[in-house]
């Protein structure tokens, strides 16, 4: 029982605030630690049980650098952003005279779903396009509209900018037969005796997926709503917020 | 063939560069601090594979230092709003092209060594779409060096401009995944079920009461470890297997298959799953992005609860194909 202390742990500094690299390091030592306690064991095994868990965090962290190879797309995204991309993004939105905030996320939610569900998840992300392109062309729709925002409505776009590309990738992706989560399952059930085809598992995926366009489709439809109320009562002036 | 050990030297040249520009940036007070975690990092890449197990348990334990005491925020030279909109103009929405490179080769990439006899000789393929997407991100800068033609070392600094605001937040999914390791090693995923079977009783009875506890239970230890890979061995383990498919009969592919995406909602709320919900408010800079539940997750915990509930709906109705 005591190995649930880690747990502990990332329960506790997660509500101390504490930053949380320093809270995942030292949830792994409590729970390294936790394993090897006995009322017996001295500081001689305690020292070995750290060390011996800091080697298996160490294995772990190597065999996982990949997670962090990603960023290296940054340079590119940086150079797009310098030469313009973003202003571009917004000068192409204006042009658009039906666009509000809602259909524009509506449309990259429905995209961001369906191309993730053919495993393209690549095709879109946080870095790759809500930062350079969705949330400058959501806030020119609203610009465009309602002439100069105010900065709270203009983070609550940038907010609802990252949400669309995160809803649609959590429940577009694993209708795909291919990705982590399901090869995780399959891997999984593998390991627990039952046998089952990746296809069986991402058929199931359906299901959640129409109920989380369902759902946000009307929490976007809500957002164009609440931002009409606040916006549409102030007159529309015909330059930009910077 | 190109592998994954190119790739990493590829990210190590990447962070090696940021730590250098980064000791030189004096408009950043901690620059110091910034070229050690980023060269770290860079050591990690380049020498992860030589220095053993505890050799990279000790080199994350520096990284945590690091960070611990705080980064800064480097302020490389980069183009003004106004040139920014001149290119703009300018260039028109062939700006658009390059940003369709990266996400191109990953799949052209990954197509190519699946469907092509000389495509697994070209690119490894245990790790194709990495590696091609790596092949895309070198692409995408090459064109855009030779079209643009900015400074030559523009490329690294408007990578350090936006690495720097995603800050030490970068390395925390490789961290978590390396909590997972230890966590798996400890047999906490045995204790979990233990508690489970103990405390909530009629859990091998009911099969609502049942499908409730391992969906939110898959929720909550997502918001607990930001990750619902981490949570879905755990939970799955504890109470999906032995109550929802032994004790009272679901079907297991439909169970799991649901019991992930309930883990996926939880993701939704936590500010543990940094890639997903602090690194867009840091990169976005909104103003609250160090609060526990900044503007990200407050936008989308409306549709994570509601679909929590469509998930555990579901899998009551949907995962029992004999009733």
């Amino acid at each position: 029982m005591l190995v649930l202390l880690g747990i502990g742990v990332v329960v506790l500094g997660f509500v101390l605030r504490a930053n949380p690299l320093l809270v995942v390091m030292a949830a792994a030592l409590t729970t390294g630690l936790a394993a090897a306690w006995t009322p017996e064991a001295d500081l001689q095994v305690m020292y070995a049980a750290a060390v011996g868990t800091l080697a298996t965090f160490g294995k772990a962290f190597n065999d996982n650098r990949y997670v962090s190879l990603i960023w290296i797309l940054l340079a590119a995204i940086g150079l797009l952003e310098r030469s313009g991309l973003q202003a571009r993004a917004r000068i192409a939105i204006a042009k658009v005279k039906a666009a509000t905030v809602g259909r524009l996320l509506w449309v990259y939610f429905v995209i961001r779903q369906a191309t993730a569900a053919l495993g393209l998840t690549q095709l879109g992300g946080q870095a790759q396009m809500v930062r350079p392109l969705v949330a400058p062309m959501a806030e020119g729709a609203a610009e465009a509209k309602y002439g100069a925002i105010p900065d709270k409505q203009r983070y609550l776009i940038r907010s609802h900018s990252a949400a669309a590309d995160n809803v649609a990738l959590f429940f577009g992706e694993d209708i795909f037969i291919a990705i982590a989560s399901i090869l995780l399952i399959k891997g999984f059930l593998e390991t627990n005796g039952v046998i089952v085809e990746p296809f069986d598992l991402s058929v199931w995926a359906i299901p959640t997926a129409i109920a989380a366009l369902v759902i946000h489709s009307l929490r976007l439809w809500l957002l164009d709503r609440s931002l009409k109320r606040a916006l549409a009562a102030k007159p529309a002036a015909a330059e930009t917020a910077q | 063939m190109i592998t994954l050990q190119h790739a990493y030297i590829v990210g190590g040249i990447f962070f090696a560069a940021l730590a250098i520009l980064s000791a030189l940036d004096r408009a950043n007070d901690k620059r110091l601090r910034n070229a050690l975690f980023w060269g770290l990092l860079a050591g990690s890449f380049w020498g992860g594979s030589f220095i053993g197990d505890l050799g990279n348990g000790v080199l994350a334990l520096g990284l945590v230092t690091i960070a611990a005491f705080g980064l800064g925020q480097g302020k490389p030279a980069t183009t003004s709003e106004e040139e920014r909109r001149a290119s703009a103009e300018r260039n028109g929405n062939l700006l658009f092209l390059p940003a369709l490179i990266i996400p191109a080769a990953a799949l052209g990439g990954t197509l190519l060594v699946q469907h092509t006899e000389w495509g697994p000789q070209l690119i490894q393929d245990q790790h194709k779409t990495l590696i091609s997407l790596v092949l895309g991100v070198l692409m995408a800068v090459g064109v855009l060096m030779l079209w643009t033609r900015p400074p030559l070392l523009a490329p690294l600094q408007e990578g350090r401009r936006l690495m720097d605001s995603v800050g030490w937040a970068a390395i925390l999914p490789q961290m978590l995944a390396s909590l997972g390791a230890v966590f798996l090693a400890a047999g906490v995923g045995d204790q979990v079920g233990a508690l489970f079977s103990e405390y909530i009783p009629g859990l091998d009875t009911s099969r609502w009461l049942a499908v409730i506890a391992y969906c939110v239970g898959m929720a909550l230890f997502t918001i607990v470890m930001g990750n619902a890979f981490a949570a879905f061995p755990v939970m799955t383990a504890a109470v999906g297997l032995p109550f929802v498919v032994m004790a009272l009969g679901g079907d297991p592919a439909r169970v799991c298959a649901i019991g992930m995406l309930a883990g996926f909602c939880g993701t939704l709320m936590t500010p543990m799953a940094a890639n997903f919900n602090v690194v867009p408010a840091n990169l976005l800079e909104l103003p609250d992005r160090k609060a526990a539940l900044n503007g990200v997750i407050r936008a989308q915990i409306p549709t994570a609860i509601p679909l929590l509930i469509a998930n555990i709906l579901l899998m009551r109705f949907l995962a029992f194909p004999g009733e």
